[in-house]
């Protein structure tokens, strides 16, 4: 975005490459030079945070990948093997494993961090589309990870899961069938299930160059929610948001670590511990925790196929929000209503995930119709309205201006 | 902006009133279920925490009960002599293990002739299945096949509560699966007891009545001890725990020791991190 390259060619070997292939100065102007806002706080490091999380689960996934075997028979006894007599198994699979879960804490931070501070509105609306298709990727990928240790809760979450396609109407079941690869979740459905398990992280990685490359052409957003006017409002990336990003990963693998080595079964159901059987089905069938709260929107709706619709409408609704949202300022901080919906959205959604674990009786689901209720009044009513009559705080001229008032001084030049 | 305001306040007294209908809802399901609560309580644990190691001496006992009682029913099919005598488990020596695998008949096979035989068990064979296949332990248990015991500590959990969650995470609390196999055993009721029609009455089971299916498994002086520990259920039952969660889990040890190096060096690392960052942003208002 800021034109011409800044690279400088240094050696013979670097000039011979530049006129054939200018990929250090790719690099260097998107990861070197980048202008960064200033004014970025923590919330801005879950980019690379995310970025880390993908290169770890696609590391320790390969190394998995190379002793487990995708077959109903000893895909079970498989997993153990890399428990018991894979040198660091555990250390790979309980890291793979509570990864997904880690994976899935940063892109929900990193997704409140969007709604927070508008990061989805002109000129972003391509990149935070681009970031819902790698959420519904992640999503993809995540439940078929869970199916491969063919445990009882990988394989009656896949039925479950698979079973919605059934109330597509007219062709509901031959899709299931064709799903399956048979009558029943059986080897053919893990088969299929660890190929894709093994491609989709590929194109979560394309989705992502795609996504930072469409962050490079519209600048990233900032706390303030206004443009960079001058260069006095940015820092190059390198040194400063790299020196911040490396920190605040190492700070968020701390708790990582603690997860892996001291809670490794904390997120995991003790049932998916018992092998597969299909004549056995468990008391309770519930999804891992991230998708807790679809699955409490899925069964809030008396009906099959509008619970389907209703669950996807979720994130659909995500899709079309920056065309929802009809308000020009993109902070939170200068929005005082929308904050606090913002707030109440966040609580709307950890309730559903709440729910998402409870029995669907009594009041478990009378809570679920209202907060699924809520939810979608959030984005289809609240959000349209609240742009035309919120009155929107003042706005600093600059981000120079907006990191002063922060930091308590007056206005004036340094 | 006072009616919005007013507006505002109104959906916060909506969500709250939801709330209230969730807190409500929750009795109400417990109000629906029967008055049983499985009595399931926490054990110290020499394993626990994050410098827990087993006790191998405990280990030792519960292989022995383990042997004695829960293998006439139970398989361990993911278990083998050999991992007696690894680092982080019983401490048997490999001479111990080698004596102990030769106790049992393994089928092997087939030889230059083609045909199956038998011969003493090695270091290297899994523990034996006490029934050739599902059908037989089926038919000889009442119709359900006892679980296999390899991993049967990690794959039973007593509670679920949101309220515990984050204090089970800080407290690093991952023994709900000894906790609760120690309950079972030390929780069977009366043997002339009325209330399970299908079952063995158990106030620890988890379920929505106190009937087990399985009988009571031990008794007081069943199994020997040579090193002095008392031959009580209680005792049998904490060693026996023990044991499955060592099986369920050996390389628990080796889990711990690395993650206290690995935290300790990411904490470190993460230090020097911090004060580069505010070395670089030092002359940059931000």
């Amino acid at each position: 975005m800021s034109g011409h390259s800044t690279y400088v060619p240094g050696t013979a070997f670097e000039r011979w490459l530049e006129k054939r292939l200018p990929i250090i100065s790719l690099v260097h102007d998107s990861f070197v030079s980048f202008p960064t806002p200033k004014n970025l706080n923590y919330f801005w490091t879950f980019g690379a945070i995310l970025s880390a999380m993908l290169g770890w689960q696609i590391l320790t996934g390969m190394v998995l990948a190379m002793h487990y075997a995708a077959n109903d028979a000893v895909a079970f006894a498989s997993v153990e093997h890399i428990m018991r007599d894979v040198n660091y198994g555990w250390l790979l699979r309980y890291g793979h494993a509570n990864g997904a879960s880690f994976f899935f804490i940063a892109v929900y931070i990193h997704i409140f961090r969007g709604l927070y501070f508008g990061s989805y509105k002109e000129p972003r609306e391509v990149l935070w589309i681009l970031g819902m298709i790698i959420f519904l990727l992640m999503m993809a990928t995540g439940f078929m990870g869970y199916v491969l240790p063919w445990g009882q809760m990988s394989f009656w979450g896949a039925t479950v899961i698979t079973n919605l396609f059934s109330a597509i109407p007219l062709v509901g079941s031959s899709i299931v069938t064709w799903l399956w690869g048979g009558f029943s979740v059986g080897d053919p459905t893990l088969n299929r299930f660890f190929s894709l398990h093994y491609l989709l992280p590929f194109m979560i990685a394309g989705v992502v160059i795609l996504h930072v490359w469409a962050l490079h052409v519209v600048g990233q957003n900032n706390p303030a929610g206004i443009e960079p006017k001058s260069t006095e409002d940015t820092v190059p990336f390198t040194p400063y948001a790299t020196s911040k990003d490396v920190f605040a990963t190492v700070v968020f693998f701390v708790i990582f670590a603690w997860f892996i080595f001291y809670v490794p079964n904390y997120t995991g159901d003790p049932d998916n511990y018992i092998e597969a059987n299909p004549l056995a089905t468990p008391a309770h069938i519930e999804p891992e925790w991230y998708f807790l709260p679809f699955y409490a929107i899925l069964r809030s709706i008396p009906d099959k196929l509008g619970g389907v619709l209703c669950m996807f409408g979720a994130i659909a609704v995500l899709f079309v929000l920056p065309w929802l949202d009809t308000s020009k300022v993109r902070s939170a901080t200068y929005r005082p209503l929308y904050r606090q919906f913002f707030w109440i959205l966040v609580i709307v959604s950890v309730g559903l995930g709440w729910l998402g674990a409870q029995p669907p009786e009594g009041g478990y689901v009378i809570a679920s119709r209202l907060f699924t209720a809520y939810y979608f009044i959030h984005f289809l009513v609240i959000l349209p309205l609240l742009g035309l009559i919120e009155t929107p705080k003042p706005l600093p001229t600059s981000i120079s201006e907006a990191v002063l008032a922060k930091n308590g001084h007056q206005p004036a030049h340094t | 902006m006072t009616s919005l305001s007013k507006g505002a306040a109104l959906v916060r007294q909506a969500v709250l009133a939801a709330g209230l209908i969730l807190v409500a809802g929750s009795t109400w399901a417990t109000a629906a279920e029967e008055a049983y609560e499985p009595a399931i309580t926490k054990q110290l644990w020499s394993f626990a925490g994050p410098f827990g190691k087993f006790d191998k001496a405990q280990l030792q006992r519960g292989y022995k009960v383990y042997k004695e009682v829960c293998s006439n029913c139970h398989s361990m099919k993911f278990v083998s002599f050999r991992n007696l005598s690894q680092a982080g488990g019983p401490g048997f020596t490999e001479e111990q293990v080698k004596a102990l695998a030769a106790t049992v008949k393994v089928q092997d096979g087939p030889n230059d002739n083609g045909e199956m035989f038998e011969r003493p068990g090695k270091a290297s064979d899994r523990f034996p299945s006490p029934f050739a296949n599902p059908e037989a332990a089926k038919a000889a248990n009442n119709g359900a096949v006892p679980p296999d015991m390899s991993l049967l500590a990690k794959a039973r959990s007593a509670e679920k509560s949101i309220y515990t969650w984050p204090i089970n995470w800080l407290l690093q609390y991952q023994e709900y699966g000894p906790d609760y196999i120690y309950s079972l055993l030390n929780h069977y009721g009366p043997e002339d007891s009325k209330v399970c029609e299908t079952g063995y009455y158990n106030t620890a089971y988890l379920g929505s009545r106190p009937c087990f299916a399985m009988p009571k498994p031990i008794s007081d002086g069943q199994v020997t001890y040579d090193d002095g520990s008392k031959e009580t259920v209680e005792q049998y039952s904490r060693d026996v725990s023990a044991f499955l969660m060592w099986a369920a889990e050996p390389k628990l040890e080796e889990r711990k020791e690395t993650g206290f190096k690995v935290i300790i060096f990411l904490i470190v690392f993460a230090s020097l991190l911090y004060f580069t960052k505010r070395k670089i942003w030092a002359n940059v208002a931000h």
